[in-house]
């Protein structure tokens, strides 16, 4: 089981690895009561949204945008077809989730989307999975059956008149599609390139009518809260973070995995469960939520708690919960030219910022790593950043020069070295031995 | 709704942009991406501007404009975004400007001058795109240019209709191209060539044959189809290098097509006929002017004097100007004969003394955007008239219903409501169906002659159409126009408008299809059939190549090779003409003379010479007025072609009077199609005129492969072949020995044989029955 550990679970509770993923395990466990509850007692919209922005559920995809709120934004009365679609391409590096979400507790999104449908007068959903993990797909697909043949999805649900189905749909590996509007796009079956905002999803969404988008762990969410109620919900975590999350922990660690503890729990108790630093050695920073979040030196990180607001005050962002560990052999710069190439790669080359700039920066930061650099190098890097941030049609620009600007900002000096000695400040060997491919100690 | 931009306040409506106000105010956003005909894309970047409160600069094109909004397009803000965007763009684009065939008219290339650097602080390898071959008219051979506007994407599905490119791949390795190994096609192609903002498109015929600061920029109207698309003609040292579309929403919009484009390249083809040229002992010599005028104007004294004025025939093209129409039918007038016609590919003629008026579209095209329902009878739409069909496009596209009777299956690329395909003899009968359908929806008696006609389901969608909407109009093609039964369809299209209430008109084959009736080119004696079908002594041909342009080429060819006097005004001496031609007198082009199209909605569009003529080609008013000179005709002493049109519209006048397609007994008899195979005949739209046949780039392209035996698989099983075995065509005491070739749009008992063309030339008429067999 890849869920390793946890506090005060939610999601995790009574999962048996692939033992019990299936609808008869998950109504052992309290499966589909919210769903049979809200129809049955026929509450109504406003109650569902209502507690769901009592549990002040924020995204779990990235951008942490209050749940609750995002569903208040949808026309529920707008006449004709409106859609749910859940965002399981999960491509940030890093991050791995709601694979683990969707492959052992697969009812809990579908049980939170027909709520959400429910709430928001949708009638068809769509869950995109990310192409790499095809089984992830069949598993879904698997579970929706099992969904319908027992009435909890398809038309007049538990007799109450309402009607809702859902489909698995699976990308194929491009990162881009993570973004809500590109994985609307790739749905309709065009090629994966976000749209310009305004007009937002909500208005003009999948074929053009009203959409709601969330990820798949936000989705998931949603039975606990209609079944502990929304205040109850909030209060396993803390204020105006509600909850319990998951995280995905993995670097230099001795157990990566994915951990479910309540929001605001110490960064420290995280990495402990994760089995601490490997080797013993000493943190040198994080990337707290993903790729695209700035990293955190380990002073700042071991002083913060795990929860939207606190990593903010930390100056990254909480993102996925995907969390990077570093520790003190780790070469920052090489550790940039990696992200720096991802994002490069999956630049979806639509709007000419992020297009060139992505190129640019990698181009710079892979000189840079290979002794080439130059003195002005890192003015440049701060300067096609600049350019790039604000500039493009989606986040993925900005995705790209966070980690180049954090990098340097916190990590200067290494960079410096690299461009003046045209060699890393943290010997090879020592970078080798910390990887743990080689034999050699520290 | 107000908005202010740099101070200025713009008044705009709902739904509009920050671009669309700024353009109100005069205030310039640079841009690359952002088109006004196409949709928004706002890839580009380059249009970031400063909006008070907004945290970041946002795209002009693509924010909406709000109530209050204070815009800045010149602040540090915006001009710094803009100026990071022009670095991007140019980190990876060639600095190949000087051998660039877009230098000098090049977008990027400007706007690099007012926001880009002297020096590039990108140090790395510029990325390098490999070069595509898509077809004779683009090239896309130095595509590292390209800066991924899409704008060329966007074209093809929105205003051609097929998305011929795509961008492919992602990250800074995104590049546009066909799909695997495809070839441009549409018809509309070389717009995209305009549209592209830097080098990556450009066309291949033009390639470095200028630079665009050595052009001259002349006027000109289209002398191709009846929408007379407005054009601007590049010249350098008295050569037409470049024909380009000239902006007239009312017109041509932004668009021409391909055929307008390119068909320039016939203007200096070496088979120009450069000096008039006489049979002498049944060779053709060049002579002089005033010898080859003597010749002429004697041959026809004597020939008219022996015979009479009606062993004389003039047949005009319906591109020749409306001056030299004009001149044409007053010279053949003048020696005594009713013979003259400008419709050669015309074949049934009973409606001519029953006309209300001259035939016109109905409406002007500027009208055909606010239709709610349009029905096109028998029109090859998309190859016959490009920019029509774009217009119904866009109507289809903004929820218009268009609806589309014809003979031939081809995908309009237009989302359409209803399509019947049948056989050019059944035209009338599926015409009358919803005919049929209308009355009945309308509960007024069932028409004369319709009883026995059965309103099926797509009838009745059609006819409901045309009921249940506000606007709406019928169109008759250029297949109803030349069909045998042209007259009933007309008779029809009336009846179908006067029960539903929509407008009826004709497309329109040609330039001046409109012109010709102004100019008076129509017959009081033989028409265009006639005068081949009863042989005269002499004919005049003006414009017209008879194997390629008439409804029965064989029937014309045999009544040439038999007469005394065939003189022929042409700008080209190769072709069948040399065969039978007496005399060849050399005359230019539209680039190359004065005159005045009348296009289908009855707008007069005059246009001048745009270089010299070639040798000593003359223009055909002055050859014809002189002409009329020396046969002492009266009424022939014009000094411009501006005096000649002033005789025919008034001076000033931007629409000719008179339109009306009324008839004043119109009648149907609808009969049986009877046996056999039929032929179905189109007119390819790089066959379809003397400059396009000539244009060597056009005649490359998949529009221009020789005509096939086109059947459906019934027809083709009942003939005994398969798709690519040759068959033996005939018709009458010609044959041609063409490939078959499977085709499902192809109605049931017809063979589709295209005209226009040699190959075909030795058959009959375009219409009618027609025997198949293996070869």
């Amino acid at each position: 089981m890849a869920i390793l550990g946890a506090i005060n679970p939610m999601l995790s509770v009574g999962l048996d690895g692939d033992n019990a993923w299936r609808l008869a395990d998950y109504v052992k466990r309290g499966g589909y009561v919210a769903l049979r509850r809200i129809l049955e007692q026929k509450l109504p919209q406003e109650y569902v949204i209502n507690e769901v922005k009592k549990s002040v559920l924020r995204g779990r995809g990235g951008a942490g945008f209050p749940t609750g709120l995002k569903w208040s934004f949808m026309p529920r009365s707008f006449p004709g077809d409106k859609y749910v679609v859940c965002n399981s391409d999960e491509g940030e590096p890093g991050t791995f989730k709601d694979r683990d979400i969707l492959r052992y507790n697969p009812h809990s999104v579908i049980e939170g989307m027909a709520i959400a449908a429910f709430a928001m007068g949708a009638v068809r959903g769509y869950n995109y999975i990310h192409g790499e993990v095809w089984e992830i797909y069949e598993r879904f697909e698997e579970a929706i059956d099992e969904a319908r043949a027992a009435g909890f999805l398809g038309a007049d649900i538990l007799g109450s008149g309402f009607n809702f189905d859902l489909f698995g749909h699976h990308g194929y590996g491009a990162y881009i599609c993570g973004e809500e509007t590109a994985l609307l796009e790739s749905i309709e079956g065009k090629k994966g390139q976000p749209r310009f905002k305004p007009p937002f999803p909500a208005s003009f969404g999948l074929y053009g009518r009203p959409t709601t988008i969330n990820n798949t762990e936000t989705f998931a969410s949603v039975p606990y809260i209609i079944n502990l109620g929304g205040e109850h919900y909030l209060e396993a975590g803390k204020a105006n973070n509600g909850g319990t999350k998951l995280f995905s922990v993995s670097g230099h660690v001795n157990r990566p995995g994915n951990y479910e503890i309540p929001l605001g729990t110490p960064f420290a108790t995280l990495l402990e469960m994760a089995g601490g630093i490997r080797g013993g050695r000493k943190l040198k920073g994080c990337i707290p939520g993903g790729s695209s979040a700035p990293v955190v030196p380990a002073a700042a990180m071991m002083d913060c708690t795990m929860d939207y607001d606190s990593i903010a005050k930390a100056g990254s962002m909480l993102g996925s919960g995907a969390v990077i560990v570093m520790d003190e052999t780790t070469c920052m710069v090489k550790a940039l030219e990696r992200l720096s190439f991802f994002y490069y790669e999956e630049s979806c080359g639509q709007c000419t910022p992020c297009r060139e700039g992505t190129s640019w920066l990698y181009k710079v930061v892979h000189r840079i790593e290979h002794g080439q650099g130059r003195p002005d190098d890192l003015d440049l890097l701060a300067s096609v950043t600049g350019n790039i941030m604000g500039r493009t049609i989606c986040a993925l620009g900005d995705a790209a020069s966070m980690p180049v600007q954090s990098f340097i900002k916190h990590y200067r000096d290494e960079f410096a070295y690299h461009i003046e000695q045209k060699k890393c400040l943290v010997p090879v060997d020592v970078q080798r031995a910390g990887s743990g491919f080689f034999t050699a100690t520290v | 709704m107000e908005i202010e931009i740099d101070g200025k306040m713009a008044q705009v409506p709902d739904g509009s942009t920050i671009m669309d106000a700024a353009q109100q105010v005069g205030a310039y956003i640079p841009h690359f991406c952002y088109h006004k005909k196409l949709s928004i894309a706002a890839n580009c970047r380059m249009c970031l501007v400063q909006v008070e409160k907004a945290p970041k600069p946002l795209p002009a094109c693509a924010t909406p404009a709000t109530n209050g909004m204070r815009v800045f397009t010149h602040s540090e803000l915006a001009v710094k975004a803009q100026q990071g965007v022009m670095e991007f763009l140019l980190i990876n684009h060639p600095l190949d400007c000087p051998i660039c065939d877009q230098g000098g008219e090049c977008q990027l290339q400007d706007l690099a001058v007012g926001y880009g650097n002297s020096a590039s602080r990108f140090q790395e390898d510029k990325r390098v795109v490999f070069h595509k071959d898509v077809g004779p008219l683009i090239s896309m051979q130095e595509m590292a240019r390209c800066i991924h506007c899409t704008r060329c994407v966007r074209f093809g599905q929105e205003i051609a209709g097929v998305m011929e490119l795509g961008m492919a791949n992602r990250n800074m390795h995104a590049e546009i191209m066909t799909f695997v190994g495809r070839s441009i096609d549409s018809e509309l192609s070389g717009n995209m060539i305009d549209l592209c903002p830097v080098g990556a498109l450009t066309s291949k015929p033009f390639r470095y044959a200028a630079r665009s600061w050595e052009l001259g920029r002349r006027k000109s109207i289209s002398p191709h189809d009846s929408i007379g698309a407005n054009l601007t003609v590049q010249v350098k040292n008295g050569v037409v290098l470049r024909v380009l579309p000239r902006e007239n929403e009312e017109v041509n919009e932004c668009w021409i097509s391909d055929k307008e484009r390119f068909s320039y390249e016939a203007l200096n083809s070496p088979a120009r006929l450069t000096r008039p040229m006489v049979r002498v002992d049944g060779t053709l010599r060049e002579v002089d002017w005033n010898s080859a005028l003597d010749y002429v104007a004697h041959a026809l004294k004597d020939i008219v004097a022996t015979h009479g004025g009606e062993s004389f025939a003039a047949l005009s093209s319906p591109q020749a100007t409306l001056e030299e129409l004009y001149l044409l039918q007053k010279l053949t007038r003048g020696l005594g004969s009713g013979n003259v016609d400008f419709r050669p590919r015309r074949r049934d003629f009973s409606n001519d003394g029953q006309l209300g008026g001259i035939p016109w579209l109905g409406l002007r095209f500027s009208e055909i955007k606010d239709l709610d329902a349009a029905l096109v009878v028998g029109s090859f739409l998309r190859k016959d008239h490009p920019l029509f069909a774009q217009r119904l496009r866009q109507l289809a596209k903004n929820w218009g219903q268009v609806s589309m009777l014809s003979v031939g299956g081809d995908d309009p690329l237009i989302d359409l409501h209803a399509q019947v395909t049948v056989s050019p003899a059944d035209l009338p009968l599926a015409l009358a169906r919803v005919v049929k359908a209308a009355a009945q929806f309308q509960g007024e008696t069932i028409p004369a002659g319709l009883d026995s006609v059965e309103a099926d389901a797509t009838s009745q969608a059609i006819a409901r159409s045309l009921l249940e909407r506000n606007k709406r109009a019928i169109f008759l093609g250029n297949a109803a126009e030349q069909s045998p039964q042209a007259a009933q369809l007309h008779a029809l299209a009336l009846e179908l408008a006067r029960l539903t209430g929509a407008t009826c008109g004709f497309i329109g084959e040609a330039a001046n299809s409109v012109g010709g009736h102004v100019a008076k080119a129509l017959p009081t004696a033989l028409n265009a059939d006639e005068m081949f079908a009863q042989p005269r002594k002499a004919y005049i041909l003006l414009g017209v190549e008879p194997e390629l342009d008439c409804y029965n080429p064989q029937q014309a060819v045999a009544a040439l090779k038999e007469a005394a006097l065939v003189v022929m005004l042409t700008p080209f001496n190769d072709g069948a003409a040399r065969e039978y031609a007496d005399v060849l007198l050399p005359t230019t082009p539209f680039t190359e003379t004065s005159g005045t199209f009348v296009n289908a909605e009855g707008r007069v569009q005059s246009f001048n010479g745009v270089v010299r003529p070639l040798g000593d080609a003359r223009p055909g008013w002055k050859v014809l007025r002189v002409l009329g000179n020396l046969l002492a005709l009266p009424g022939f002493d014009y000094d411009s072609s501006e005096q000649v049109r002033a005789e025919i519209v008034p001076a000033g006048e931007g629409f000719v009077g008179g339109l009306s397609n009324d008839l004043e007994r119109g009648a149907w008899l609808l009969a049986d199609a009877g046996e056999g195979l039929q032929r179905v005949t189109d007119v390819p739209i790089y066959f379809s005129d003397p400059l396009a046949r000539r244009a060597p780039a056009l005649q490359k392209t998949r529009d221009a492969v020789a005509p096939t035996a086109r059947m459906n698989a019934d027809t083709l099983a009942a003939i005994g072949v398969t798709d690519g075995v040759p068959v033996r065509v005939r018709q009458g005491t010609g044959e041609a020995v063409l490939t078959a070739r499977f085709d499902e749009t192809v109605p049931a008992r017809c063979v589709r044989v295209a005209a226009g063309h040699p190959s075909t030339a030795a058959l009959g008429a375009m219409f009618g029955a027609i025997n198949v067999e293996r070869a």
